[in-house]
């Protein structure tokens, strides 16, 4: 049977009680690399950003080796990212029951789900987590390659590179707040986090939040061999 | 020991006996990445570098006085096809003669403009606005503004505030060079070593006022000579310059080997340095305030009784 709502390797691993498996080790080391390198960013990052905050390149060792590391944190981040788009970005594409999601965001924040139609692997605002990463981290190397004074200097005029630095600081307050968002709903979802720590999650949860992929899953149990 | 003068001149000799500096802690003005500066209790003279283009000669006196005065080494590099030697600034070389040929159209006589280039000590300078380090660029109140290297973190982002195009980055020390318009000499009453080095007084040094006053002459007596368009680059959009010159055709600046004709900080910089940092910085306590609060107060959202009795009739159903 073919996968539409789930990742190979999704199963359900135990049935009593239901235990589901969402992510393999690999793609949690992936995950917690790229949140490592992230907040490294932040922190360094934050550090050039204000005076105020200047204090936090302390944190690298000074201004100068915040600044040296910072780019190449930024590459590492990069790479690490990519591994997690092309292993997530299928299941991130558009469907149609996230437009009905989003109309019904305000129910979402309330905490009643029961009345949304039932959702794959991610819901919308999962999707929009994905999708504004990607975006930004795509800008952000893109600009921060043009800022890298050690070793591209000469790579775009003056202007260009003020503009490049403006938009790097502005894509980097909205990947700021996109994190924000993201570790916040993962909290105030109980149940989520050890989806990325364990790497499982209870069946009341994956029936809760993401029921058609539960149902993939439960079948995909039914014609798969017995373990 | 008796505190320096300020400078009036470059041309006398100075003094010989060791003399105190006459620049305070306490004469910076504008300090980067600094809020908090306390006001100063005095006001210096203001001090300028006046440069009579029409009066050089182009025997670059002036850039071995700088190298010899900062201790640089340039390397020693190709010819790029002018007299331009080395071809740009470069974190060893903060002076510059700029050597352009230019065909006066209305004479057709070929002119041979030599612009002495380096930093021009901005009234309102944007490297210092640009610049995340604190303290790594300071300006005193006489209108010097000087890169402090034990502060300055390689960043580059000077590069970007500057409207001139002035500060090198040294791959081997990581920090920015500007000139520094001799502030060592200055703080011990002496006039800068360029100043002092030119053999034709192109290069003149004092307060403000008075090489304003001597600018007036210069391009008075340019314009008896036929020079009509004579003037003083003494660019308003930085707030007036430290480091003026008398040009010959001041209407095209952009003729002596591209010197802007408005220069100010780019409207990019300003937005940058305002409105994004302000915003940026309460949109993000904003929303990890709210975050917070809904946290504590608002109810998580939790899987009941009923999610997991579903699952497990779910999955069961699916696999009998
Ligand atoms: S010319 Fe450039 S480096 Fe010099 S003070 Fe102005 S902005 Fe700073």
């Amino acid at each position: 049977m073919e996968r539409v709502y789930s990742q190979s390797g999704d199963r359900i691993e135990s049935r009593l009680p239901v235990i589901v498996h969402r992510y393999g080790p690999f793609t949690r080391a992936n995950h917690w690399l790229t949140a490592a390198c992230l907040i490294l960013l932040l922190i360094s990052g934050l550090g050039f950003f204000h005076p105020w905050l200047y204090f936090l390149t302390d944190l690298f060792g000074g201004g100068q080796t915040a600044r040296v590391v910072h780019p190449w944190i930024g590459v590492v981040l990069f790479v690490s990212f990519l591994g997690l788009f092309f292993r997530m970005v299928r299941l991130n594409l558009p469907r149609r029951e996230d437009a009905v999601w989003i109309e019904n965001v305000r129910e979402v924040v309330a905490g009643k789900e029961e009345d949304l139609p039932e959702l794959g692997k991610y819901n919308a605002g999962q999707k929009f987590v994905f999708w504004a990463m990607t975006v930004l981290i795509i800008v952000l190397i893109v600009t921060g390659f043009m800022m890298w004074q050690r070793y591209f200097d000469g790579l775009v005029t003056i202007q260009v590179r003020r503009i490049a630095t403006m938009v790097h600081a502005i894509a980097a307050v909205l990947i700021i707040l996109t994190w924000i968002l993201h570790v916040y709903a993962a909290i105030w979802t109980r149940g989520t986090l050890r989806a990325m720590t364990r790497g499982t999650v209870t069946g009341g949860w994956a029936w809760r939040h993401h029921r058609k992929w539960l149902r993939e899953l439960a079948r995909l149990d039914r014609k798969g061999p017995a373990e | 020991m008796t505190t320096a003068p300020e400078p009036l001149t470059a041309a006398s000799n100075p003094p010989v006996e060791p003399l105190e500096s006459n620049l305070l802690p306490s004469d910076v003005i504008r300090r980067s990445a600094t809020t908090d500066l306390p006001e100063p209790t005095r006001q210096l003279t203001k001090v300028a570098k006046l440069i009579d283009v029409s009066r050089c000669i182009g025997c670059k006196a002036c850039q071995s006085a700088c190298i010899e005065w900062n201790d640089t080494h340039p390397a020693i590099e190709e010819n790029v096809g002018s007299y331009t030697n080395p071809h740009d600034l470069t974190p060893e070389m903060f002076t510059l003669m700029r050597f352009t040929e230019w065909e006066n159209p209305e004479t057709n006589n070929l002119e041979w403009l030599i612009r002495k280039d380096g930093c021009m000590h901005c009234e309102d300078p944007g490297c210092l606005k640009a610049c995340p380090a604190p303290g790594a660029i300071v300006q005193y109140s006489n209108g010097i503004v000087d890169f402090i290297h034990e502060n300055c973190i390689g960043c580059g982002y000077c590069i970007s505030g500057c409207p001139f195009d002035i500060p090198r980055i040294s791959k081997v020390t990581n920090v920015a060079y500007k000139c520094t318009l001799c502030v060592d000499r200055v703080a011990v009453g002496q006039g800068p070593a360029c100043a002092k080095a030119c053999p034709t007084e192109c290069i003149t040094f004092g307060p403000k006022e008075e090489m304003q006053a001597f600018a007036e002459e210069r391009i008075a007596e340019l314009k008896t000579r036929g020079f009509e368009n004579a003037g003083l680059y003494d660019p308003q959009g930085v707030g007036g310059t430290h480091v003026m010159y008398v040009l010959q055709h001041a209407d095209k600046p952009e003729i002596y080997a591209d010197l802007p004709a408005d220069p100010r900080i780019s409207p990019v910089v300003e937005a940058w340095k305002g409105v994004t940092k302000t915003v940026g910085l309460a949109a993000i306590g904003v929303m990890a305030v709210g975050a917070a609060l809904h946290g504590f107060f608002g109810r998580p959202n939790e899987v009941t009784g009923r999610d997991r009795e579903e699952a497990q009739r779910l999955v069961d159903e699916e696999r009998p």
